[in-house]
């Protein structure tokens, strides 16, 4: 099962990273994600918008398994994710995930909170668990902080360190579940900062998040999303000047209307 | 105010004199209240015929203590013991019901909790009915269940209802289990467990910096208990076996006077014991239940969900992430249940086990009749424990206190 | 599944890497038609989903060999429990109504719940409830040796308590806080006279020079409010009105006491049951409310002898058990009180009781004024309230509501424990059944277990039913600090 079956598709393009092809979802009775079709390659920055309830977290959720689809394939990284437990773990293993409220462990040191995975995932030895953790913590600069708590740290610092933490295990994807809707407006900006940094550098990453201005200036792509559905998706060029359906346009109007 | 004439009135007004003389008006009325209660004490005494002292506690106690714990530790003997040994059986005798029936209570109670969280609707029904019932029913009445309705209803003394064969069996005079016999090389099978214990620390200390160095995990849970079983058998084993058990007995022959369980062979647990017991545990196991319920759900799911996210596996997520977190909920409020239970042992004085209230504030105090002196001594145990519990809770949350801004 | 989109033309963006040309959901894609709404799959919803997500799904995984272990080990424990349930609920209902002998026409008494082989008609291996048994105790469970004319008298306290708390308790009433008012301060009254028959001799002397008192103290607050008196003492003239209508209430309710209703005097001695549980149990809660306040606020207050003195307080009584504070209240108490001074049985206990459950309430209240953000301290400052101002008007309401759930949570922790107050010798509920087990004239072996049965129903109807509310209390609570 280690091999997904369709070889064929993944012979056809190795710089796909995930494909999710006629991918629905139910919560119960409610239809949450109706008949995705995405495929993201390695090295893209796609955003992920659209009004509350529409499913793009659950949608990017639905990529390392913290939720399950119920139909459709989902391959990431080449891997089918399915109830194989091995398959789901080397997918976490590649795919970071940073979350809306940072899902720090509070009772573990910020440095504590980077190594964890390194060491327990990866087997790192504790020095070189350490020095991944400071390089990466240096990288969002905060590397001062390494020894406090995460309760004794800022929203917009948190926030960063959750990203160093996803870091450390060197995914090939990013996921963003909304990193910047918990946090005051002054640090917004810090965390909006880190991430286009990352994406300079050239990391793989999935956002769902409603910074517009992110958007246009990172984003490869922009997918709109609503009731469960891809609605529209282009560059942000062409999705911010002249959305075609019009209901991108009229949630355009709404977020970016004053 | 210190611009003002200092008058008697602006100085009343003053809210620092005005709280001394406050704080010295509750004084001097705590005092003379206290005193009035000591004086009408005093004079009541008199009139009995009574003084204050703890001059009894030197004298002999003339009454038959059924054989627990207790007596056997202190070899209680009428007649000859004092007063003083009435007092410490009552104290053992307290104490070892409240230690077995905390371990008792924290694994019924953690199982029945966190089958309360499962997925499976059978074990939540299951637990939720469980806690329901007797959370909701009075310690004495189930108490009472198990006393009079349950082991009182075993078969008479000349009969038996067989456990397991030739081992273990019940009837209304108890529960006999086979008691252990210690012969003199035991103490090396005991020596070689204490032995693979430090052992399975020295290996995962080993662990441990193995996996500082090189990243590589042992599977210390398996290994420690391989350690920790293997070793003393072994050594047991190689030393020819020096313990043995002596098992219950049981006559149905003979004469009829003689039938039954013989004294002398394996060991009994007296039914009042065993209710106390069985009560103490299931009733607090309940609560218990609640409490860790209650800790896992404070864990957020973000946690876990965090943990995965990073592929943490979930057993190791569980270890690592959600019991650290949900100990620090489930401790202070558990160690409370336990000072509740050990409190609640008290009630065992119902059915005459031969606890602290019953032995001491019970029998003894109606031999002796010193009802200040005996109730205080009696007020004390608790109340000792009870403060040992709250500086141990205490300390325990300033260590684990969250840090925050 | 049919997709129906229109793919605009691909565009070439500034992407660092070429489009991958795979699949149909690349830049420039719009959905014209809607995703069709699916049901979902059989595993998410009806009865299958039901039974998949809540039984089969935590035995389901056989992914490697310790999960298969884990899946097999699930499975039997839920045959296990399931059977257990089975059997245990089955056996209780075949035990209380399906087998139980229900009526004794023929005045047999134990004989009609004997088997063959205990001398009755019952066949052999019967064990079932003994329903006659209950039903000739029932007013001794109940009641107690309260005497049967006089019946009415607490039927009457129970309706008139039922009907007020009823009122109290739902909201679409009108006048709700003086019902519960009169609920807190006539109804004890009017209990006590009820229950106990009143006409207690207290002299007119007593109720005179407390009347007088109480006047002269409102005349002195009268004063100070007026401005005659100067200064500080002004405050403690305002202080002295206070207790001066204290003093006036207490003399009414003396006053009431004294006088002769045409009740006959009913000894404590002869209540019981039923009666002695409820009375044990509200009294020791509703007065321990208020101490349990004047605990709290005293351990919170900034002066460290009150402090102290309430903590000490608050601790010695949380440090022991009930059982000892009851062998020292029917012991010690007695002791403790002037020559001559006697209290009744009940009456002690009561005490006991009382300062037992102040200690847990003041916990309780302590927990609700740390939970009041400090912001609402100082706001009452900032007014200008004076310190019991504040505590009245903001604080303690505040702070009340917040505990409701942990004042009827201590609430359940009393009412089961006034089964302790058996230990004492009073017969209470467990006690009084208890003791109808001694009769002979019922003595079969299902006894115990028939009067156990109906003590634990009682109970539990009771418990249950008040924790239910706590936890309403709870949500509504919850819900209403939210919006």
């Amino acid at each position: 099962m280690a091999q997904p079956q369709n070889t064929a598709e993944q012979s056809v393009d190795q710089k796909t990273i995930v494909s999710m092809r006629n991918v629905n979802k139910w919560f119960g009775q409610f239809h949450v994600l109706r008949d995705i079709n995405l495929s993201v390659d390695k090295g893209e920055r796609i955003v992920v918008c659209g009004p509350s309830g529409s499913g793009k977290s659950t949608l990017i959720r639905c990529l390392n398994r913290l939720e399950k689809h119920q139909d459709g394939d989902i391959f990431v990284h080449g891997i089918e994710l399915n109830n194989d437990v091995k398959n789901i773990d080397e997918i976490r293993r590649e795919v970071g995930m940073v979350f809306q409220h940072f899902n720090l462990f509070p009772h573990l040191s910020i440095l504590e909170n980077c190594m964890l995975a390194p060491i327990w995932v990866r087997k790192t030895p504790r020095a070189e668990a350490e020095e991944i953790a400071m390089h990466f913590l240096t990288r969002v600069k905060i590397p001062e902080q390494a020894s406090k708590y995460p309760g004794q740290l800022s929203g917009g610092q948190q926030q960063r360190v959750a990203i160093a933490r996803a870091l450390c295990m060197q995914p090939q994807l990013m996921l963003f579940d909304e990193p910047t809707s918990a946090l005051d407006p002054e640090m917004i900006k810090e965390v909006l900062d880190t991430m286009v940094e990352l994406a300079d550098d050239g990391m793989t990453m999935i956002c769902v998040t409603h910074e517009m201005g992110f958007a246009r200036r990172v984003a490869d792509r922009v997918i709109f999303m609503d009731e469960g559905q891809i609605v529209e998706q282009n560059e942000p060029e062409a999705f911010f000047n002249n959305p075609k359906s019009d209901r991108t346009k009229l949630f355009l109007s709404q977020i970016l209307g004053h | 105010m210190f611009g003002r004439d200092r008058s008697l009135t602006s100085l009343l007004n003053d809210t620092f004199i005005r709280g001394i003389l406050f704080q010295a008006l509750i004084a001097i009325g705590l005092f003379l209240s206290i005193n009035w209660l000591a004086d009408n004490t005093l004079s009541n005494l008199a009139n009995q015929g009574k003084t204050l002292g703890f001059d009894f506690l030197t004298r002999t106690a003339g009454f038959q203590i059924s054989p627990t714990l207790g007596t056997w530790m202190l070899d209680y003997k009428v007649g000859k013991s004092t007063y003083t040994d009435v007092y410490l059986i009552g104290i053992i005798n307290t104490f070892i019901v409240a230690l077995l029936g905390i371990l008792a209570a924290t694994v019924i109670g953690f199982t029945v909790g966190i089958m309360r969280l499962s997925d499976n609707l059978v074990f939540r029904w299951f637990s939720s009915f469980y806690v329901e019932v007797v959370r909701n029913v009075p310690l004495l009445l189930q108490l009472f269940f198990w006393y009079f309705a349950v082991l009182r209803a075993m078969p008479s003394k000349r009969e038996k209802l067989e456990l397991v064969e030739g081992v273990a069996g019940l009837n209304i005079t108890g529960l006999y289990l086979p008691a252990p016999i210690v012969s003199d090389g035991f103490i090396y099978s005991f020596l070689s467990l204490i032995g693979a214990i430090a052992i399975t620390f020295l290996v995962r200390r080993y662990a441990l910096r193995r996996q500082a160095e090189t990243g590589q995990i042992l599977p210390m849970f398996w290994i420690g208990l391989g350690i920790i079983i293997i070793l003393p058998v072994l050594v047991h084993y190689l030393n020819g076996s020096p313990l043995d058990w002596s098992l219950p007995e049981f006559k149905d022959t003979g004469p009829k006077l003689r039938q039954g369980y013989q004294s002398g062979a394996g060991m009994v647990l007296v039914p009042e014991m065993l209710a106390v017991w069985l009560a103490l545990s299931l009733y607090t196991a309940a609560f218990i239940a609640e409490i860790v319920r209650a800790g896992i759900l404070a864990v957020n799911r973000g946690q876990t969900e965090a943990a995965y996210a990073l592929g943490v596996r979930p057993n190791v997520t569980l270890r690592l992430v959600v019991i650290p977190q949900a100990m620090r909920v489930i401790i202070p409020p558990l160690t409370s249940q336990y000072l509740n239970l050990t409190k609640n042992s008290s009630l065992a004085v119902a059915i005459a086990y031969p606890e602290l209230v019953s032995v001491f504030a019970g029998t003894a105090l109606n031999q002796v009749g010193k009802e200040v002196e005996m109730i205080f001594m009696m007020m004390m145990v608790y109340l000792t424990f009870s403060l040992m519990t709250a500086a141990f809770m205490n300390w325990f949350n300033s260590r684990v206190k969250l840090v925050e801004r | 599944m049919t997709r129906k989109v229109i793919k605009a033309a691909p565009k070439k963006t500034t992407m660092k890497k070429a489009i991958p040309s795979d699949i149909d959901t690349q830049a420039g894609y719009v959905r014209i038609e809607d995703a069709p709404l699916l049901p979902p799959p059989p595993s998410e919803v009806g009865v299958t989903g039901w039974l998949y997500k809540n039984i089969f799904a935590s035995m389901s995984d056989f992914g490697s060999v310790s999960a298969t272990l884990k899946s097999v080990f699930v499975a039997a424990s839920t045959l296990f429990i399931l059977y257990f349930l089975i059997t245990q609920i089955s056996g209780l209902l075949d035990f209380a109504i399906f087998s139980a002998v229900w009526s004794d026409p023929e005045g047999l008494k134990r004989q009609a719940c004997w088997t063959v082989e205990q001398g009755g008609a019952l066949p052999n291996g019967w064990h079932a409830a003994c329903w006659p048994f209950i039903e000739a105790k029932a007013k001794f469970i109940f009641y107690g040796a309260y005497p049967s004319d006089d019946l009415w008298r607490v039927n009457l306290t129970y309706a008139l308590g039922g009907f007020m708390l009823a009122w109290v308790m739902i909201e679409r009433l009108p006048y709700r806080k003086i019902v519960g008012i009169l609920l807190l301060t006539v109804y004890p009254v009017m209990a006590t006279v009820l229950l106990t028959g009143g006409a207690f001799s207290i002299s007119t002397g007593t109720i005179g020079g407390a009347t007088i008192l109480g006047l002269a103290l409102i005349t002195i607050g009268r004063l100070g409010k007026a401005g005659y008196v100067s200064g500080a003492f002004g405050d403690l003239a305002l202080v002295a009105g206070v207790c001066g209508w204290l003093v006036i209430l207490f003399a009414a309710v003396l006053a009431v006491f004294a006088i002769d209703f045409d009740l006959e005097a009913i000894d404590t001695r002869d209540w019981g049951g039923l009666l002695i549980t409820l009375v044990v149990a509200i009294t020791g809660i509703v007065a321990s409310l208020p101490l349990g306040i004047l605990l709290a606020l005293g351990r919170r207050s900034e002066m460290p002898v009150a402090r102290f003195l309430c903590t000490v307080f608050i601790e010695f009584w949380r440090g022991v058990p009930l059982i000892t504070v009851l062998f020292m209240a029917s012991v010690m108490l007695p002791l403790f009180m002037p020559e001559g001074v006697n209290f009744d049985m009940l009456l002690r206990a009561l005490i006991g009781v009382t300062l037992f459950s102040a200690a847990y309430m003041a916990e309780v209240v302590r927990g609700g004024l740390q939970a009041i953000d400090k912001g609402q301290y100082e706001g009452a400052d900032a007014v200008g309230l004076s310190y019991w101002q504040s505590m009245r008007l903001i604080i303690l309401p505040q702070a009340l509501t917040h505990v409701i759930p942990g004042i009827v949570n201590t609430f359940i922790g009393l009412f089961k424990d006034t089964a302790l107050v058996s230990i004492v010798g009073i017969f209470d509920l467990l006690g009084a059944a208890q003791s109808t087990l001694a009769d002979a004239a019922w003595s079969t072996p299902v006894q115990g277990l028939t009067g156990y049965l109906v003590v634990a129903v009682i109970f539990f109807v009771f418990c249950f039913g008040m924790s239910r509310y706590s936890m309403f209390m709870e949500r509504k609570l919850n819900r209403s600090h939210k919006s």
